[in-house]
């Protein structure tokens, strides 16, 4: 956005400023608890697949909604994004259903 | 006629060009990185029971990296904010941070892709399987520092409890050796889809750093002819930061945790 | 930043502001698409060449290529013995015909000649929103066609696996065709990309005042999708490169399956991989990348009909709608080209469900081109007679993929000369004949000169009576059984050569090679005039009198000829939609965008 650059847009950041700072620490936190959660044995690999990908998630959304201002961004972009992340979800969901069908009587190893 | 809103905003997308040019650039991004993850998806879930391998990287060491590259994604922002606040030399502190931020992602990174050009595993003529770190290697014999295996499965989870093996010096008569491979991207699946997310992603964070550092250092004779044109193309190169950024914050636990 | 157009000052100083500028290195739209546009030409003429060593071949396997044979055994070696098209050129012709004709060819001719000449004039735009974004997408063209062109004179040659590229016998191949394959691919990838982005950026945010959505042009609203497509459906297939790169250069085993065995040696490889993942990732974008072959066509055809009808483009609305759903359904239905990949009921299902929608918005395209007919005064010039039949070729062309979009009657006709015979149907006598209307349609504005009508018209006939001798027996020959990509076309499946077997090829199909050369060299005699014609015609063609010689509303054809840097002195005021023709009440039959009331 193109706002002037001037000495008043001081006080209006300081508010956007500390919120970057929030999400600085809230990723770094992240971090450290996705480490952590990796090694929680929690039997099922798959839960642990879904603990590290649920938080990534909720990082890759911090930065995107604020680092990337996504949060206060135009219809326009929404619309190109959700487009891109239709197309990419059918992309991995596609290829893999794929892979996992096959005729009748087909023999696994 | 001169090309229009390359600054200021159309009133009805209430965008300026380049921010348009970037997103679609993040998207045809998100599109390529999403066939390698599909490509990594597909390759581990079609791998033999067991033969995924787990724990072959270095947890700590990514960790860094990551902290690494979560750091330079908010002096990029706060970069991006002095300008704004029309605090020039607040901006250079923090692409400077930037810079050497990227910098170091690198380093460390190249630290670990040497570590793995130099893990070797022996297969011996009789069988046995020798698998450890290169230490010397002249005409007839290798010395490694690792350890025997029986089963070639044993190598892959090393997460897995009772995994820990002690690493002696190992040598080895080259007579003796039937095949001998390093842990490059021809090792294994695992290893290729690794080498090439990180690799592609690695370039992608040089091509960043690069366009940064030409806006830090010559490109900053635009900050007195036009400083709001000057402070959009440092909001453009950091959309494309904090996208690498975004990109390494899924390839860190889908490589190194999982 | 552009300066005010001064044609007398760039007049004066001609020699001076320097031949490479103006001309080579220039970040002017027009420039580059014109660039784009003899590109792409020569690479159109290329792959024809191509082809008609291919067809002779089939037709006369063994025997040495006349006129050329002694020209390619010294140019390409031992591939070429004797002049003879032997097996391993046939296969590399085979897959760089195809390369060449989708990638080299068409794609820059459709999109980036006439997309970056049109799309910012008719927008009422000074250039692209990215000038030398622009100038750096037809570099990398450039050099993804050198290095493919170069392909050819390396030790073995050129890629041999087919455009598909399939491994692993693209992996297999002991020769670097292959790699330079995949690093020109990867090269026309990026450029696809950067002006994917350019375009839809420059239709977003450079329309002139009053330039709605709804305002645009149908040839835009064109190219903006398959801008769309471009962007998004291209990534995976630039992916998919690298990793068969990685494949071929550094051993990795991405496609290729544990227990690979070449040439009964077992490859010394990790295995792994799946040769299934390069088939969904290089369809994910060929599937979008034939709706890019069609949609700039679609777009050229509007313009012209509604141009020589002298009425709006009936359903303009319709047509808007029906190219978004068709842009955003080309996603989904990639996997009909891998019915026979051994898929599940399931998914073959989902696929087969979505390709047959898929034709609903095609099918809308098509009936509101051709209602758009009725009631017309139609003039029956060259750019028309090329677009009128466009309808009922890319209508047989269309119609013909139905039996492919259903997996059970694809199972018999899959990878037969019955696929090439659809596609053909659809990219040749469908987008290329849109093409050529588009060329003799806007050549007096890029030249201030007319093609010559007699001319244009043998070459309409000769095209598209040759095109429909071409491919008319290959459906034929792909219902009886016939394969693709056999270099002696299919003479060892014959009857002639196994009496006994069941389902051979019959003399009659075998014989149809015969016929389909000589339609061939007659369509190849039928392109000598408009050849001759383009080039005369821009310093001997009649001079076209107007700047608008054809009276169309569209912006491009309001502004002097040809149009200057920058195009507009100032942004133009766009009034009204984009086919007002023979409104009632009005003194002309047709009224500009950017006249006011």
């Amino acid at each position: 956005m193109s706002e002037h650059t001037t000495d008043q847009a001081a006080d209006h950041f300081s508010h956007h400023i500390r919120r970057y700072l929030f999400v600085f620490y809230a990723l770094l936190f992240g971090t450290l608890i996705t480490v952590g959660a990796s090694y929680i044995p929690f039997g099922n690999r798959e839960v642990n697949i879904g603990v590290a990908l649920f938080i990534a998630i909720c990082k890759a959304s911090l930065v995107a909604c604020y680092f990337m201002h996504l949060i206060s961004e135009r219809k326009m972009i929404y619309f190109i994004m959700a487009f891109t992340a239709f197309f990419f979800a059918g992309l991995m969901f596609l290829t893999l259903w794929s892979f996992g069908d096959f005729p009748w009587h087909t023999v696994t190893h | 006629m001169e090309i229009p809103y390359t600054v200021e905003a159309r009133p009805d997308t209430g965008l300026y060009n380049a921010k348009v040019g970037i997103w679609l650039f993040l998207a045809s991004e998100v599109m390529l990185f999403g066939a390698l993850f599909s490509t990594y998806i597909l390759l581990r879930v079609g791998a033999p029971e067991g033969f995924w391998p787990h724990g072959w990287l270095n947890i700590p060491v990514g960790t860094v990296n990551t902290l690494v590259l979560i750091t330079s994604s908010i002096t990029t922002v706060m970069a991006w904010a002095s300008l704004k606040m029309n605090q020039f030399s607040r901006f250079k502190f923090f692409h400077a941070c930037t810079l050497c931020l990227a910098l170091t992602f690198v380093g460390i990174k190249s630290y670990e892709y040497h570590d793995k050009f130099m893990h070797y595993e022996i297969i011996l003529k009789d069988g046995k399987i020798a698998d450890g770190h290169l230490v010397k290697r002249t005409a007839d014999e290798v010395t490694i520092s690792g350890h025997y295996v029986e089963d070639r499965k044993e190598l892959f989870d090393l997460r897995a409890a009772g995994a820990h093996h002690e690493h002696t010096e190992i040598t080895i008569p080259k007579a003796q050796i039937k095949k001998m491979e390093n842990y490059g991207p021809w090792h294994s699946t695992y290893l290729a889809i690794y080498f090439t997310l990180t690799g592609l992603h690695a370039l992608h964070v040089i091509g960043g750093a690069i366009v940064i550092g030409f806006l830090w250092g010559p490109g900053t004779r635009l900050w007195k002819k036009d400083p709001e044109r000057f402070t959009n193309r440092i909001e453009i190169s950091g959309l494309f930061w904090h996208f690498v950024d975004l990109v390494w914050i899924f390839l860190f636990p889908v490589l190194y945790l999982l | 930043m552009h300066a005010i157009p001064h044609p007398h000052v760039h007049e004066e100083h001609h020699e001076e502001a320097g031949f490479w500028s103006k001309y080579v290195f220039s970040t002017d739209h027009k420039i580059i698409g014109i660039q784009y546009g003899f590109t792409a030409l020569c690479f159109l003429f290329f792959g024809f060449c191509l082809m008609l060593m291919m067809r002779w071949q089939i037709a006369h396997p063994g025997v040495p290529v006349p006129l050329v044979g002694p020209l390619l055994e010294a140019l390409l070696g031992p591939m070429a013995a004797k002049g003879i098209v032997s097996n391993d050129l046939y296969n590399s012709f085979g897959a760089m015909h195809g390369t060449i004709m989708v990638f080299l060819a068409i794609v820059p001719l459709a999109f980036g000649a006439f997309g970056n000449y049109l799309v910012p004039l008719q927008i009422g735009a000074p250039d692209m929103a990215f000038p030398r974004v622009n100038m750096a997408s037809y570099q990398f063209y450039v050099l993804g066609g050198v290095v493919m062109f170069f392909s050819f004179f390396i030790p073995g040659g050129a890629a041999q696996a087919g455009w598909t590229s399939y491994p692993p016998l693209a992996v297999a191949v002991p020769t670097m065709g292959q790699t330079f394959w995949l690093l020109g691919m990867v090269l026309l990838i990026t450029s696809s990309l950067l002006g994917a982005v350019n375009f839809i950026a420059t239709v977003i945010q450079l329309r002139a005042p009053g330039m709605t959505w709804m305002r645009l042009p149908f040839f835009v609203w064109a190219q903006f999708v398959t801008a769309f497509l471009l962007l998004l459906a291209f990534p995976p297939l630039e992916a998919a490169g690298v990793l068969q790169l990685m494949d071929k250069v550094a051993g990795t085993s991405f496609f290729l399956p544990t227990g690979l065995a070449v040439g009964g040696n077992l490859a010394n490889i990790s295995g792994g991989g799946s040769p299934l993942l390069w088939q969904h990732l290089f369809w994910f974008l060929a599937h979008p990348e034939v709706y890019v072959l069609i949609l700039p066509a679609m777009g050229v055809v509007c313009e012209i009909i509604a141009n020589n009808t002298r009425k709006p483009i009936w359903g303009y609305k319709s047509l808007v709608y029906a190219v978004l759903t068709l842009g955003f359904l080309s996603f989904i239905v990639w996997a009909h080209h891998m019915y026979l990949t051994g898929m599940g009921i399931r998914i073959a299902t989902f696929f087969q469900t979505t390709t047959m929608i898929i034709s609903i918005p095609s099918v809308i395209i098509l009936t509101c081109m051709f209602i758009s007919l009725w009631g017309g005064s139609i003039r029956f010039n060259t750019p028309m007679l090329f677009v009128m039949a466009f309808l009922p070729m890319f209508g047989i062309g269309g119609l013909t993929g139905l039996p492919l979009g259903f997996s059970y009657s694809d199972i018999h006709l899959h990878d037969t000369y019955y696929v090439i015979a659809h596609f053909h149907y659809i990219v040749a006598p469908g987008t290329i004949f849109a093409l050529f209307a588009g060329i003799y349609f806007w050549f007096p504005k890029a030249t201030g000169r007319m093609m010559s009508e007699f001319w244009g018209k043998v070459h309409f006939w000769g095209s598209l009576i040759f095109m429909n001798l071409i491919f008319q027996p290959m459906f034929a020959q792909g219902m009886a059984g016939m394969l693709r990509r056999m270099a002696d076309g299919g003479a060892n499946y014959s009857t002639a050569k196994n009496p006994d077997a069941i389902g051979g090829l019959s003399a009659h199909m075998m014989e149809l090679h015969t016929y389909i050369l000589w339609a061939a060299v007659g369509l190849a005699l039928a392109q000598i005039p408009f050849i001759i014609n383009f080039f005369w015609s821009i310093s001997h063609g009649t001079p076209a009198g107007s700047d608008n010689p054809w009276h169309s509303t569209t912006l491009e054809w309001q502004t002097p000829t040809p149009p200057p840097h920058g195009n507009f002195a100032k942004a133009p005021q766009v009034y009204r939609g984009p086919y007002e023709y023979s409104v009632p009440g009005h003194a002309t039959d047709f009224t500009p965008q950017n006249q006011p009331d």
